[in-house]
């Protein structure tokens, strides 16, 4: 038995690679499905988003780049859908250069038309760009949703908009047109006209700085959605009641994705996440096992 | 199996694997791959603060971009010598602060540098100063003082309830106090750590390592969701394994 612990103690860590590699992949050829639980935070996040009436406007800041996409791609995804579905219009922002870009990407993501674009009032309409289509429910750009991009400035960019929006963002990132020339923006001036700040964050600045600045000095509720090593570092927030919701790494999306009634990519993940999970605590069992088991001999020799 | 037949989705496959061969030993092809995605970060931010800062920022705000005939836009300079003030003259400032942030690059006056930088330093401080006091201490104390047992949430427990209401109801308050007191304590070093202190201190460091495996909990969630989402691209994307 001593020699088996000294074994597992000096495996190549390359077989727990393996392991891991093998636990991540087979699930996902598998097509099983697990219940999923929805716990008390973005039960919080759902109730705050549903609660807002038709028209409502949401500031989506984008703070990512596609390092943390499995995470937080999901979450965009399912708040882009829900918000179409329910005629919440939406403006996208990012303190992240490749935020606005993960937002387009998400959108393109949920778009169903099969259609390439379309020509209206001698207009060309693209789909997944200026056209969404999601069920019976379409959104338009400039009237349902913009994306004003990227400022740089961190969380001097949010003070600045807390005074003026156009301060801040001068222009849309698609047109290059002044923002107070869309529809959706009409009455926007500064940030505590906004109705709610749907932040997906995966660093600084990130949710911390939406929590400081837009919650705490502006009065605009936030929800959040975090990768789960950021997840820790925000929950007393939650607590507190300064965040309206988290959803912290893909488990987060997956109970999203749940509650909003489309489930997608991070529910299908979960399956090779759990797997991976049931290893890593193997691994920690048997390792501490072996570890107190070759101890306890090696005191009696000595 | 249905490959990819587009060259960006190959390139992406081949240096997901030239990183990830890194698991298995040092290589050249992991080294390649390492050494051009420092490259190309160091060029994307180079391009990217460029463009986002300072030209729209400083050269277009003052209207240098005007004067070289970039630009149609008047800037701040153009304003002023036609008799109009323009207040993003202002600019001038945060260009001069950046050129001196450079003197560093000649030791001979690199001392220079260290006046933006104390520009910096002050009103970074400044700012956070108010907004870590409200956020990060204000609010949290608010929402500690809490009594003990929740009687709000037993009232709800009559109508029945689970496992987590009880324990909202009974213990949640408690841990959340006794937490926030023992890990005081803990970091409280005008007092030698004995008897009933000591013990307070102690109980501390177990709430903050109960903290420590939530992240490292968390951690390894994020890192694994990392995985899965390269896993997905290079049996979906790439080798088109998975419909």
């Amino acid at each position: 038995m001593q020699r088996i612990f000294e074994k597992l103690l000096a495996i190549d860590r390359r077989i727990i690679f393996l392991v891991i590699f093998l636990a991540l992949s087979i699930p996902i050829f598998l097509g099983i499905k697990i219940n999923i639980k929805v716990t008390d935070e973005v039960q919080i996040f759902y109730d705050a988003i549903s609660s807002l009436p038709s028209g409502s406007r949401i500031m989506v800041a984008c703070d990512y780049d596609p390092g943390s996409e499995p995470e937080l791609q999901p979450m965009a995804e399912s708040g882009f859908r829900y918000f179409i579905q329910n005629n919440l219009r939406f403006v996208i922002i990012g303190l992240w250069p490749q935020g606005p870009m993960q937002a387009n990407k998400a959108l393109v993501s949920i778009n169903e038309a099969k259609d390439e674009f379309i020509v209206e009032n001698g207009d060309t309409l693209y789909f997944g760009t200026d056209l969404i289509v999601v069920g019976p429910d379409t959104a338009r750009y400039g009237i349902d949703f913009v994306n004003l991009g990227f400022q740089a400035g961190n969380e001097l960019v949010i003070q600045r908009m807390g005074s003026s929006i156009k301060a801040a963002f001068a222009s849309d990132l698609r047109l290059g047109k002044p923002i107070e020339e869309f529809d959706i923006m009409r009455g926007l001036n500064q940030l505590s006209d906004f109705d709610f700040i749907f932040n997906l964050s995966a660093g600084y600045p990130g949710t911390v700085e939406w929590v400081q600045f837009a919650v705490d000095r502006f009065h605009v509720a936030c929800g959040a959605g975090n990768t789960a090593v950021q997840a820790p570092q925000v929950y007393p927030y939650l607590d507190s009641g300064q965040l309206s919701g988290l959803m912290g790494g893909m488990k987060g999306a997956a109970e999203l994705e749940k509650v909003v009634g489309h489930k997608a990519k991070a529910t299908m993940f979960m399956v090779s996440q759990t797997a991976a999970h049931i290893f890593v605590i193997l691994f920690i069992v048997i390792g501490n096992i072996a570890y107190f088991a070759t101890r306890g001999k090696s005191g009696r020799k000595g | 199996m249905h490959l990819s037949t587009e060259f960006g989705v190959w390139v992406a496959a081949f240096l997901t694997i030239g990183i990830t061969s890194f698991l298995y030993k040092d290589n050249p092809f992991y080294k390649f791959c390492e050494a051009l995605f420092v490259g190309i970060s160091a060029g994307y931010w180079f391009v990217s603060l460029y463009f986002q800062n300072l030209l729209p920022k400083l050269f277009d705000n003052l209207g240098i971009t005007r004067m070289l005939g970039l630009s149609e836009d008047n800037g701040a300079i153009q304003n002023i010598l036609a008799g109009q003030w323009d207040e993003r003259i202002w600019y001038v400032l945060a260009g001069i602060l950046g050129l001196m942030m450079l003197m560093r690059l000649f030791p001979s006056i690199g001392w220079i540098s260290r006046w933006p930088l104390a520009v910096v330093v002050g009103s970074t401080s400044g700012l956070y100063m108010i907004t870590y006091f409200q956020s990060n201490f204000l609010s949290q104390l608010q929402k500690t003082v809490i009594p003990l047992i929740d009687l709000n949430k037993i009232s709800a427990l009559a109508a029945g309830g689970s496992l987590d209401n009880y324990f909202a109801a009974f213990l949640g308050n408690l841990v959340l106090v006794i937490g926030t007191l023992t890990g005081l304590a803990y970091f409280y070093f005008s007092k030698e750590h004995k008897g009933a202190f000591g013990f307070s201190a102690k109980i501390g460091i177990y709430f903050l390592m109960v903290t420590f495996g939530a992240s490292f909990g968390y951690t390894v969630m994020s890192r694994m969701s990392l995985l899965i989402g390269r896993l997905y691209f290079l049996f979906g994307d790439w080798l088109g394994l998975i419909r």
